[in-house]
C-alpha cells in the first residue's frame, strides 16, 4: 500500500493493516479455463496488477513440425493447440500452406471448409457462452448449449469419425467428402438450434443479474485493442468493425451474405464483458446465415483432386491466417528446399488476446477479474503450444 | 498500397538501412533491414501518414543456421495493405532493439523468441521466460539444440 492512504480503524479503535498482498489464482481453479496461473497482486479487493504465468502445456509443438517427414503430417498437431476448434486450426494451417505452394483448390473443397468452420466457430462459442455462464453464476445455459454443442460434434463425427481432433482439412483438400445425409441433418440442426439459441439468449444474455456482474466491467478501448492486436469477438466487443472473413477474404467468404457484429456498449460502455460475450452470441445468427447459404449453392466436384502427391515447396515463406472463433489464427511457415517444414510459427489468438488482461483488470475487483478472464476465451491448448 | 510504393517510402527514409527486398512472386513480399535500425523503422511505419501499421500481426523469431532472424508480419486497420520486415543478427550476438513501445502486443511475442530463439531485445521492459519453465537452460527451436537428460536433477523419460 502507498504511503498516501489513511489509516483505517475498525469500530473498536484498531488500526488495520492496509498492505498489498499477492494472491494465486490457479493453476488449477475453475474460472481460468485450464492451466493458467495468475499471480495478482491485491489491495483489499481491488486488482492491482495481474502477472499471468503460462507454459503448463507447452509441447513445443512447432518443435516437433521441424521434425515430421511431410507438410501433411503437420495437420494432427496443429489439431491439438486449440483443442475446442480443430477445424479452424486446419483450415488456417491449409490456408498458409496453399499460399506457399500456390495450390488451387476445387470449389466444393471451399464450401465445405466454410460450411465445418462456421459449425466449428458455432460449437466453440457455444462452450464460451455457456462456461462463461457458469462463471457468472448461471448453470442452466451450459447444459443447454453443451446438448447443442454434442449434434455439431456428431455431423463431425459422421464425416470424419472423430468428435474433437479431426485431420479432416489436408493441404489441398478434405480426407473425406460429405457423407449421405449430412445436408438433411445439418438443416435439421439450425433449425432446432434456432430455437435454443433464442431461448438462452433471453435467459442468460438479458438477466439482470448477469448485466450486473458484466456491465462496465474490464472495457477495453478501441486503441488499445488495436496496439495489443486483440482480434475476433475482443476486437469487435471494443466497437471495431474488423473480420477476416470480410476485410482479407480467403476461401470463398465474399460470396455469402453476412454481417459483422460489433459492441455498441447497449448495457454499459463499448468494449465491456457484456459486448464480447453478446458478440459471440450474435455471431451464431451470422454463421448459421452462411451454413444456410453454403449449403443451399453446394457445388459437386472431387474433394481430393488437387492434393499434391509430394510437398516441395520452393524455398520462401508465407503468413497465411484465418478468423477462427477467438480471433485470428495465423500460420507462419518458412520452406528450405525440403520435404520437411524449416520452421513453422502459430500466432494464436488466444496468446495475443491474453496479453491485455494487466491492462483491462486494473482498479477492477477481484470477483470481476473472473469475468474478465471468461471473456476474453481462452483456450490453454493454444496458449502454451 | 502496393508493397512496391511502401519500400520506396521506407528507402526514401532510411537509405542503406534497408538492405534487400524481394517484392514480387513471393507469397509475402518483404524487406530486410539492419536490425540496429528496426526500433526507428518500427516507429515510423507506425506514425507515418502514408503507411499507419498500427496492427503487428505476428513476430517470429527463426534460425538460419549461422544467424538468427526476426520477421515482423505487419498490418493496416486504416489502409488496409500489408508488409514484412526482416532482420538478422549473428547467433553469439542475437540483439534486437524491442519494439515493444510501439506495439504493445510485441511484448508476449518477443518474450518467446527469447524463451525459444534466445534472441536479446534490448530494451524490452521485462524479458523472461514465457512458456518454458523460469530455471529452463537452453532455447528449444534453436537448429543445434541438444534435448536434456536431465532436468533439476530428474532423468527426462523418452
Amino acid at each position: 500500500m502507498t504511503e498516501t492512504t489513511e489509516t483505517i480503524k475498525t469500530s473498536t479503535g484498531r488500526v488495520l493493516r492496509t498492505e498489498e498482498m499477492v494472491v494465486n489464482m490457479g493453476p488449477q481453479h475453475p474460472s481460468t479455463h485450464g492451466v493458467l496461473r495468475l499471480e495478482v497482486v491485491l489491495d483489499g479487493e481491488i486488482v492491482v496488477d495481474v502477472i499471468p504465468h503460462m507454459g503448463y502445456l507447452h509441447r513445443c509443438f512447432e518443435k516437433h513440425c521441424e521434425h515430421m517427414t511431410s507438410y501433411q503430417q503437420v495437420v494432427p498437431y496443429v489439431d491439438r493447440m486449440d483443442y475446442v476448434a480443430s477445424m479452424t486450426n486446419e483450415m488456417a494451417y491449409a490456408v498458409a500452406a496453399e499460399k506457399l505452394l500456390k495450390i488451387e483448390v476445387p470449389e466444393r473443397v471451399h464450401y465445405i471448409r466454410i460450411i465445418m468452420s462456421e459449425l466449428q466457430r458455432i460449437a466453440s462459442h457455444l462452450i464460451a457462452i455457456g462456461t462463461f455462464g457458469i462463471d457468472m453464476g448461471a448453470f442452466t445455459p451450459f447444459l443447454y448449449y453443451f446438448r447443442d454443442r454434442e449434434r455439431i460434434l456428431e455431423l463431425f463425427e459422421m464425416t470424419c469419425g472423430a468428435r474433437l481432433l479431426y485431420n479432416y482439412i489436408w493441404i489441398g483438400g478434405l480426407s473425406h467428402d460429405l457423407p449421405p445425409g449430412f445436408i438433411e441433418k445439418t438443416r435439421e440442426f439450425i433449425t432446432d438450434f434456432k430455437k435454443t439459441l433464442k431461448e438462452v439468449n433471453d435467459l442468460l444474455n438479458y438477466n439482470e443479474i448477469f448485466i450486473k456482474r458484466t456491465a462496465n466491467v474490464g472495457v477495453l478501448p478501441k486503441d488499445l485493442a488495436i496496439n495489443y492486436a486483440c482480434s475476433g469477438p475482443m476486437l469487435r466487443g471494443s466497437g471495431v468493425s474488423w473480420d477476416l472473413r470480410r476485410d482479407d477474404p480467403y476461401t470463398l467468404y465474399d460470396r455469402f451474405e453476412w454481417d459483422v457484429i460489433v459492441g455498441k456498449g447497449e448495457m454499459g460502455t463499448v468494449g465491456d464483458v457484456w459486448d464480447r460475450n453478446m458478440v459471440r452470441q450474435r455471431e451464431m445468427w451470422e454463421s448459421l446465415r452462411i451454413i444456410e447459404q453454403a449449403l443451399a449453392s453446394l457445388p459437386e466436384g472431387d474433394v481430393q483432386k488437387a492434393i499434391p502427391k509430394r510437398i516441395r515447396p520452393v524455398p520462401g515463406d508465407a503468413y497465411g491466417r484465418v478468423e477462427g472463433p477467438r480471433g485470428e489464427l495465423g500460420f507462419y511457415i518458412v520452406a528450405e528446399d525440403s520435404v520437411t517444414p524449416y520452421r513453422i510459427k502459430a500466432r494464436a489468438p488466444a496468446f495475443v488476446n491474453l496479453s491485455v488482461i494487466n491492462e483491462i483488470s486494473k482498479g477492477a475487483m477481484l470477483a470481476d477479474l473472473v469475468a474478465i478472464i471468461g471473456s476474453i476465451d481462452i483456450v490453454l491448448g493454444e496458449v502454451d503450444r | 498500397m502496393t508493397a512496391q510504393e511502401i519500400h520506396d517510402i521506407l528507402k526514401a527514409q532510411f537509405g542503406d538501412a534497408v538492405l534487400e527486398a524481394k517484392l514480387e512472386n513471393v507469397p509475402d513480399p518483404f524487406a530486410k533491414v539492419q536490425a540496429d535500425r528496426i526500433l526507428d523503422i518500427a516507429a515510423f511505419v507506425r506514425g507515418d501518414e502514408r503507411l499507419q501499421f498500427d496492427y503487428l500481426m505476428c513476430l517470429s523469431g527463426v534460425d538460419y543456421k549461422g544467424k538468427l532472424g526476426v520477421t515482423y508480419h505487419l498490418y493496416s486497420m486504416v489502409h488496409r495493405h500489408k508488409f514484412v520486415l526482416k532482420v538478422e543478427v549473428p547467433t553469439d550476438a542475437p540483439n534486437v532493439p524491442s519494439v515493444e513501445s510501439v506495439w504493445k502486443t510485441a511484448d508476449w511475442h518477443e518474450r518467446e523468441a527469447f524463451d525459444l530463439y534466445g534472441l536479446n531485445f534490448t530494451g524490452h521492459p521485462d524479458l523472461r521466460r514465457i512458456l518454458l519453465p523460469y530455471d529452463w537452460e537452453g532455447h528449444p527451436l534453436r537448429k543445434d539444440y541438444q534435448t536434456p537428460e536431465y532436468y533439476n536433477g530428474m532423468k527426462v523419460p523418452y
